[in-house]
Order: C-alpha cells, then sequence, then structure tokens
C-alpha cells in the first residue's frame, strides 16, 4: 500500500503550518512529601476498592501466607523476580505457588482456569492517581497482573512519584519503553449497564497493594 | 428530501419515548456533576485546556513528519505499519492480516474508528468471527444496533434491556436485572473468547511518535486482554491521534478521563511498544498497527476545519449538549453522534447526506465550553451551514457544498436581507407590523405548537426613541 | 474603562418590533447615569438570523448598514447577549477581507451587552423601592459564553435587597430558542423549552428575568401556552421598574 502511504503523506504536506499561540508542556509540582505521597496515593486507591495494607519491608511475606488461605485463594502465580521466587520459598503449606515460567501457549489453561491470586512488583507508585507501574518482563509476564482473579502487587513505598509526568521524567522512559508498560489504578470495573458501577468485568476483581517500608 | 425525511423520523421517535429520555437526563446531569467536581477551579481547567489543545495542535502542524517518526519507531520497534486512505482499504488490509494469519476468531477492544468503516460487517461477510469485548459494545452487539455514543455505547439501555438480551442469547443463564450478576455472566461468557481467540482488534488513544508506543486507556480490562492474549494484535486508528513525545501523554491522560466520566483516571492504561520479545512468555508475537485517512487529510488541509481533528474522543461534548440529551444518540444516524458528529460527518460522508445534522443546534456553545481541546464547535457547526447552502463557500474539501440549497429559503433571506438593509423600507414594514398587529397570527406552525404567538407592540423602538428626544447621531 | 460621555444604543430588531419597552429602559438606565445615548434611527438588524442559517452574503448586506449607523468612536451597548455577540465575535469573521473590515475591528472592541456595561463600566447604583419578588434568573448561552456577561446580571439583581433570587436546575442549559432553531427544529426545540420551563416553574419564582428577548418569547411564550407562573421580563425593564417605584 505504498500508494496510499504517498497519497496521505503529500496531502498532509500541501499546507504547511505554524500555529501561534502555543502552551508548553507544565508538570504538576504539587510539593508532597514522602508521607504525603503516601496518603494520597492511598486515598486515591480505596476510592475504587483497592485494599492497602502498608507493611515492613520484611512483613509481606507473612501478610500473604496468613490471608490468602483465609480467604481461599490457595493457588498462586508468582514471577521469577526475587520475590516470586524468595515467595514460592516461603509459601504456606497450604499455597500452591507457580511461576509463571511457560509460554502463555503452554500455560494458557492453568493461567486461565487454576490460578486464584497473582503476585507482582511494581516499578513505582504515582500519588495523584492513586497508581501502580507495571513493566512486564520475561520474568513478570503480562498476563500475570490480569488474567488470575485477584492481583496483589508489591510497592515500594520511596517509589512513589506525585504524577505520572514526574515517574516518567525521572526513570527516562523516553529512553527505551519496554514491549509493554503499564499504570493499574483500581480493580477491574465498568459502569456500561445503567451507568451503575459494578466491579471486576474482565480484569481482575481485586487489586491487593502491599505498601513496603 | 430522504435524508431530512428519515432524521425527521428519527427525531420524532426520540422525542416520543419519555421515559429514553429521562434516563438520558438523570445519566447526562450525573456526568455533568462529575467531571465539575474535578475541576473546581475554573482557571485552572482552562490552563489544562489550553495545555492539551497545544499539545493536539503541535501534532496537526507537524502531522506528516510525526506519522513518519510513529511509523519509523514503531518499525524498529517491530511493529508493522499500514495506511489506508479508505475505509474499504483498512478493512481489506485488516482482512488480509487475518488471512495470512489463518485466523478465525477475533476479539475487539472498543474502536470507533472500526464502528467507521463498519470493520465488524466486512469481517464478518469474509467468514470471520468477531465478538465485541467491552461491556457496552458486546451489549449492542447482541442487540443488533450501532453505538449511540462515543464512550458509552449502550447508555440508551437500562438493565431490564440487558437482561432480556442476555436471557434472549445466553438461556441457560438464570434471568437477573442485577447490575452485578449481570457483570459477572459478561465476564464468564467473554473469558473463554478472550482464551480462544486467533486474534485482537483494538483502537488506539495516542500513539507516541517519539518512542513508538500505543497508548490504550480503559476501565474493564478486556483491552488488555484483547491485545495480550492472542497471538496476533491489530491496532487501528485514525491518523490524527499521534502524539509527538511521550511527555505530551501525561496531561492528555490527566484531562481525558477527567473530563470524560468525572474519573481521576481510568483503571488500566495499556502501552504498546512492541510485539513480545524473544524470552517473554506472553503478548502477540505479531502485532499492527492500521493508520486510517478517511478524509482526514482533506480536513486538515482546511484552515477552517483542521481543529476538528484536535478531538481526543471524549465525548464531554456529547454530554453537555442539550439536543443530545433530548434525542440521543441514534437520532442522529451517523457513527459519531452530538457536536463532534454534526462536525465531522458531514466533512467525512458530505453535506448532502450529513449537512442535515447542523440544523439540530442551537449554537449554544456548551460543547466548545467543555471540550478539552478547544475545538470551536459552534463556529465549525455555522461554516458547515454556510457551506451547505453555498457552493462558493470556503475553501474546504467538503464533498456536497450547496447541495442543501434550498430555493424558497434562500429567496425568504434575500427578502429578509433586502428590506433590513434599507432603513426606509425596514421602517415602513416596522410601522406596518405594529399597525396592523390585531392582524397577526396566532398559529405559527412548530412554534406555537409550544408556545404563544409573539404580537408586534403598539409603537416601535424606533418611534419610541424619537418621541422621547434620543440623538439619531 | 472609564465613564464615556456618549454612546451608541442598538436597540435590535427583535427589541425594536416586539418588546420596545425593554430597549426604552435600557436607554433610560443609561441616561440617568448622566450618559447621551445615542440612537441612530438608520439601525435596523445585526444580521445574525441570516448568518447562523449559512446565508452569510445576505448577513453582509444587513449587517454594512447597520455598522454605517456607528461611525463615531465610541462605545456600543446592546440589550441583548445575543445581538452584541454577534457584533463583538462574528462580525470580525463575517467582515474578514472586507473594505471595513478595520471599523467592525474598532467597534467590536467596544461592543457591550447591557448589563454588563452597567456593572463593569458604569458601576451602576440601584435603589431598590420595588415590593419584594422572588426571581430566576435565565442567561442567555450567547450572554454566558460569548459575552461572558453571567456574573453582571446576577451582580446587579443582587443590589436589590427586595428581590429574593432562586436557582433554578441546569441553570446553564441553553432554552431552545437558537434563532431559527426553534423554527427549523420544532420538536426539539419544545423539547428543550419544555423542560427549562419546569425547572423554572420548580423554583417558585414569580419573575424570569432574562438578557435577551429571544429567550424570553421562547420561555415566556411557552409559559403563557402552559397557562402559568412565572411571568417574564427583560433586566432593563426590571431595573427601571424597581428603581422607579411604579409599581
Amino acid at each position: 500500500m505504498n500508494n496510499a502511504r504517498e497519497n496521505i503523506l503529500k496531502r498532509l504536506r500541501s499546507k504547511p503550518r505554524d500555529t501561534n499561540d502555543l502552551q508548553d508542556n507544565l508538570i504538576p509540582d504539587y510539593g508532597w512529601d514522602k508521607e504525603k505521597k503516601i496518603e494520597r496515593l492511598i486515598e486515591q486507591m480505596q476510592a475504587v476498592r483497592t485494599e492497602v495494607q502498608r507493611l515492613g519491608k520484611n512483613q509481606w511475606i507473612d501478610w500473604i501466607n496468613s490471608e490468602l488461605p483465609k480467604r481461599k485463594l490457595n493457588r498462586v502465580l508468582a514471577g521469577s523476580t526475587k520475590e516470586g521466587l524468595a515467595f514460592k520459598e516461603s509459601a504456606h503449606h497450604s499455597l500452591e505457588v507457580q511461576d509463571y515460567s511457560q509460554n502463555i501457549e503452554q500455560f494458557k489453561a492453568t493461567l486461565f482456569n487454576q490460578i486464584d491470586a497473582g503476585i507482582t512488583t511494581t516499578r513505582g507508585g504515582i500519588a495523584d492517581t492513586g497508581s501502580l507501574i507495571l513493566w512486564p518482563d520475561e520474568q513478570e509476564p503480562r498476563l500475570l497482573s490480569l488474567v488470575p482473579p485477584v492481583h496483589i502487587a508489591l510497592l515500594k513505598s520511596d517509589e512513589i512519584y506525585e504524577s505520572l509526568a514526574q515517574a516518567i521524567e525521572s526513570q527516562h522512559w523516553e529512553n527505551a519503553m519496554p514491549s509493554n508498560a503499564l499504570l493499574v489504578s483500581g480493580p477491574s470495573k465498568t459502569a456500561d449497564i445503567q451507568q451503575t458501577l459494578a466491579y471486576g468485568i474482565h480484569g481482575p476483581k481485586q487489586l491487593i497493594v502491599l505498601i513496603l517500608e | 428530501m430522504p435524508q431530512t425525511e428519515a432524521f425527521v423520523q428519527r427525531i420524532d421517535k426520540a422525542l416520543a419515548n419519555h421515559q429514553a429520555r429521562q434516563n438520558l437526563r438523570a445519566t447526562m446531569d450525573r456526568l455533568k456533576l462529575k467531571r465539575l467536581q474535578q475541576f473546581p477551579d475554573k482557571r485552572q481547567l482552562d490552563d489544562l485546556r489550553h495545555q492539551a489543545k497545544s499539545i493536539r495542535q503541535k501534532t496537526l502542524d507537524h502531522l506528516p513528519e510525526l506519522l513518519e517518526q510513529l511509523e519509523e519507531k514503531l518499525t524498529q520497534n517491530g511493529i508493522q505499519v499500514h495506511w489506508a486512505e479508505t475505509a474499504e482499504q483498512a478493512n481489506s488490509i485488516v482482512h488480509d492480516i487475518l488471512s495470512k494469519a489463518d485466523a478465525k476468531t477475533v476479539v475487539k477492544g472498543k474502536s470507533m474508528v472500526s464502528e467507521e468503516i463498519d470493520m465488524n460487517a466486512y469481517l464478518e461477510q469474509q467468514g470471520i468471527e468477531v465478538i465485541e469485548s467491552d461491556l457496552g459494545e458486546f451489549i449492542i452487539q447482541l442487540a443488533h444496533e450501532p453505538p449511540s455514543h462515543i464512550i458509552m455505547p449502550a447508555i440508551h439501555k437500562n438493565a431490564r434491556d440487558v437482561a432480556q438480551l442476555f436471557h434472549q442469547h445466553f438461556p441457560e443463564l438464570a434471568y437477573t436485572e442485577d447490575v452485578d450478576e449481570l457483570t459477572l455472566s459478561a465476564r464468564k461468557i467473554l473469558r473463554n473468547k478472550f482464551a480462544s481467540a486467533d486474534a485482537g482488534i483494538s483502537g488506539v488513544n495516542f500513539a507516541v511518535a517519539e518512542t513508538g508506543t500505543l497508548c490504550l486507556v480503559e476501565n474493564e480490562g478486556n483491552g488488555r486482554l484483547s491485545t495480550t492474549v492472542p497471538d496476533l494484535h491489530i491496532a487501528i486508528t485514525g491518523i490524527e491521534k499521534v502524539i509527538e513525545k511521550l511527555e505530551d501523554l501525561p496531561p492528555l491522560l490527566n484531562i481525558l478521563p477527567k473530563t470524560a466520566t468525572g474519573q481521576t483516571i481510568t483503571t488500566y492504561v495499556n502501552m504498546i511498544s512492541g510485539p513480545r520479545k524473544d524470552n517473554e512468555k506472553d503478548g502477540p508475537r505479531e502485532v499492527h498497527l492500521v493508520l486510517l485517512d478517511n478524509t482526514r487529510s482533506d480536513i486538515h488541509s482546511s484552515d477552517e476545519f483542521i481543529d476538528t481533528l484536535r478531538c481526543i474522543r471524549c465525548g464531554s461534548c456529547i454530554n453537555h449538549c442539550p439536543v443530545y440529551v433530548q434525542v440521543g444518540g441514534h437520532a442522529y444516524g451517523s457513527t459519531y453522534p452530538g457536536p463532534i458528529g454534526t462536525v465531522l460527518e458531514p466533512q467525512r460522508i458530505g453535506l448532502k447526506q450529513m449537512g442535515d445534522l447542523t440544523s439540530a443546534c442551537s449554537l449554544c456553545g456548551a460543547c466548545a465550553e467543555a471540550c478539552p481541546v478547544q475545538i470551536p464547535l459552534p463556529s465549525l457547526i455555522n461554516r458547515l451551514r454556510a457551506e451547505s447552502n453555498n457552493q462558493q463557500f470556503g475553501n474546504s474539501r467538503t464533498s456536497g457544498k450547496g447541495s442543501l440549497r434550498n430555493r424558497s429559503e434562500a429567496m425568504t433571506w434575500k427578502l429578509w436581507s433586502f428590506t433590513h438593509a434599507r432603513p426606509w423600507l425596514y421602517a415602513i414594514f416596522g410601522w406596518t407590523a405594529s399597525r396592523l398587529r390585531f392582524l397577526a397570527p396566532s398559529k405559527l406552525g412548530g412554534w406555537t405548537k409550544y408556545r404563544t404567538a409573539p404580537k408586534p407592540a403598539p409603537q416601535t423602538l424606533h418611534e419610541l426613541a424619537r418621541q422621547q428626544g434620543f440623538d439619531n447621531e | 474603562m472609564e465613564k464615556p460621555e456618549n454612546i451608541y444604543f442598538f436597540g435590535t430588531c427583535l427589541i425594536d418590533l416586539l418588546y420596545p419597552k425593554a430597549g426604552l429602559a435600557g436607554m433610560q438606565l443609561l441616561q440617568r447615569e448622566a450618559i447621551n445615548v445615542i440612537y441612530p434611527q438608520n439601525q435596523t438588524c445585526c444580521g445574525q438570523p441570516a448568518f447562523n442559517s449559512g446565508y452569510r452574503d445576505e448577513a453582509l448586506d444587513v449587517a454594512l448598514n447597520l455598522l454605517q449607523c456607528f461611525p463615531k468612536d465610541i462605545p456600543l451597548v446592546v440589550p441583548s447577549g445575543s445581538c452584541a455577540g454577534m457584533i463583538k465575535h462574528h462580525w470580525p469573521e463575517l467582515f474578514k477581507n472586507h473594505p471595513e473590515e478595520n471599523a467592525v475591528k474598532r467597534l467590536s472592541a467596544q461592543t457591550y451587552e447591557l448589563t454588563q456595561f452597567l456593572t463593569d463600566v458604569l458601576d451602576i447604583k440601584l435603589e431598590d423601592l420595588g415590593q419584594p419578588v422572588k426571581v430566576a434568573i435565565h442567561t442567555s448561552c450567547a450572554a454566558r459564553r460569548e459575552m461572558q456577561a453571567a456574573d453582571a446580571i446576577e451582580k446587579l439583581v443582587d443590589q436589590l435587597k427586595q428581590v429574593e433570587k432562586q436557582q433554578q436546575h441546569n441553570k446553564e442549559e441553553c432554552c431552545g430558542f437558537g434563532g431559527t432553531f426553534a423554527i427549523k427544529q420544532a420538536d426539539i426545540s419544545g423539547a428543550m423549552v419544555e423542560d427549562k420551563t419546569r425547572y423554572l416553574k420548580d423554583t417558585g419564582a414569580d419573575l424570569v428575568i432574562s438578557q435577551d428577548c429571544g429567550c424570553l418569547m421562547n420561555i415566556g411564550g411557552a409559559l403563557e401556552k402552559q397557562g402559568t407562573s412565572p411571568a417574564t421580563k427583560h433586566i432593563a425593564e426590571f431595573l427601571w421598574e424597581r428603581t422607579n417605584a411604579t409599581d
């Protein structure tokens, strides 16, 4: 379809333009300290039914081991990050932990039908919108945070940015974007039926964020 | 004229449905309020709008270069880029890609562009099964209806409508009007489709030229599932959806959800910059982007109408339109309804078929006030009216200029202009009307259906001013 | 801007024929502030009806006649948001590349809707001599969005101590007049004015006041046909009456 390409570009070039009175981008600057960022993040997250727990950085495995059996979320999927492997190592005996190490083609049936919860790390959080930053990779594939009905995310308390603009700038995303980058800001929801909010339509029904100090 | 009649019929039908009007009114009241709550400070809101406008206008000023850069980066990233001038070309390209991959089932994320080109019908004709996965789109697919809003396609349906639809198509599920239960049913029904579809097709909210990234926003998760589970992902977008840099995303992602639905952010922001890498476990191995022109380059060439292309498809104009709230989306009979539809469709399809839409507007300006990228919608609608009547008007490439010229209306305005441009003639007319005001008709067609007829006053203001001794110059 | 000695007054064709008392009241309010109000007898219409119907050449002919009524470099005051908006915002477009383009720019830069002239330029002081009354204010779309005069009418009414303001639901929504829209899409317009009158009735107001007679003709006509209160009045007439103890 080279013709189409040339035709389109030719038409677009027929009228050179330069608009005045355009504004540069402004990065919001809230001046929030660490505690304020955490507070704001939690407020935004809880407003959309995300469960948030603040834990010491070595307490999360204990928390998961104590909570998941209670909630009958016994079949857990983790990534092959050091956190994922650490969890697999110390999981409660009632929990059956797999790691997402096969290709989706071989793993699909298990992933869709036999996993109750998926655990991922994050690349930080965003306070003003209550969002998690995830860059799926070979250690924590894309569907790990999407298919299991419960998504548990580990967020380091000192990796919370004020805004997306700040996160992009600080982490220099423009240098190399991964094949998939995500912002996750709550459990899946819809208001398509009679404008009534309902949770857990296609993505995870539950999002649990463990903020680690 | 058949188009006018069909339009009138659709309007009449819509106005007669009092329940639907009530529902829509309640919905729009709520959406307007939620949006307002996101922007408590008007000056700050106008700053954000100006910022968003600037980003979008910058794109349009450099569109050909940015499209080339986008193509280069995407290709480097392993995403295959295709260009389509027309709807037919786009559909054909998509079908080709599917055929080559031997893909028979497609799961779709919401895409207004795909509605614009009637993609589902085309693919289905070729024997491909297309399943809409966004709940609103899924509902209208079951109902065999087009979307009635660009963000909330099933806004015209209530829980009972959906319950009946589900029960009709999935009789194995118990009948329920409970929204949570219906939602759970949809999750169950569609889960398998995500898992088994050969391909996923999606739209694109913004395509970043700097990094070769497709950015998609959604609340449900169906977008991520459709673009991640199947081995093949085809994205389709209008050529105007490109933005220059990654740093342009945050201001747009900031204002878009807030103005569209009153949300601070959508549940998911999905940024795709490539297919599955060699060592990755999931993600499509093949990713394509189809760039659709379909008159956008013509609109781009028009100084008067280029503003149209700043649109980020948020739907705020629709939510604030006092006409839309009365008639709903289907009355427009177009892919895009409401104010943006009234501006876009006559340009896309032609004034002969769609020029009528411009009459269903009181030029109130609520749309322009709500638009996050400051598109002067009423001004554009007014221009289209001029183009409808006058073949010579303006420099745009809109087809069908002058095709809606009505001889008797043109004569009326000529006569009106003749009298009103001549003070002495106007004075005679005014004097006559005031002195013979008792003969003023009390039935004036559409006007007096809803109101009493106005009566000329006993003396004109010209006369009163003279009598009171006001200076003439 | 300082208080001018002389101003032009454009009554509008609607007021001229149907609501002249509103126009006269506007002129008298201004005259009472020691301003010489000039009412050129050659004025007719700003051209908006044709302009909004897509007949720009016809609109231009009529607008040109009106332009020629205002040769002096003094402010123009208009008792209508929509006609003021036409002159201020749409005449520059209409007269683009026309020999009179500069004259139009000069005029539109000093075109005011009446209430905004009274508050922003004259800082008028009003004393309420009338009986207690409940009013609802309907600001037209043009007054609100083109002339930014929504605050002006509110401030004027706030000065009247015997007047209680009511707030109608969806106050900012169009009443459905839209000029020829009310004829071309009569049923949609009818639906819009039905909602607007219901919201106004629900406030329990005695009177609806507005800067624009087009809206008043629409809303007032609909209320009259429904056989119900509130009554309607133009802001100029309302202010003139309230500050003259005529009732």
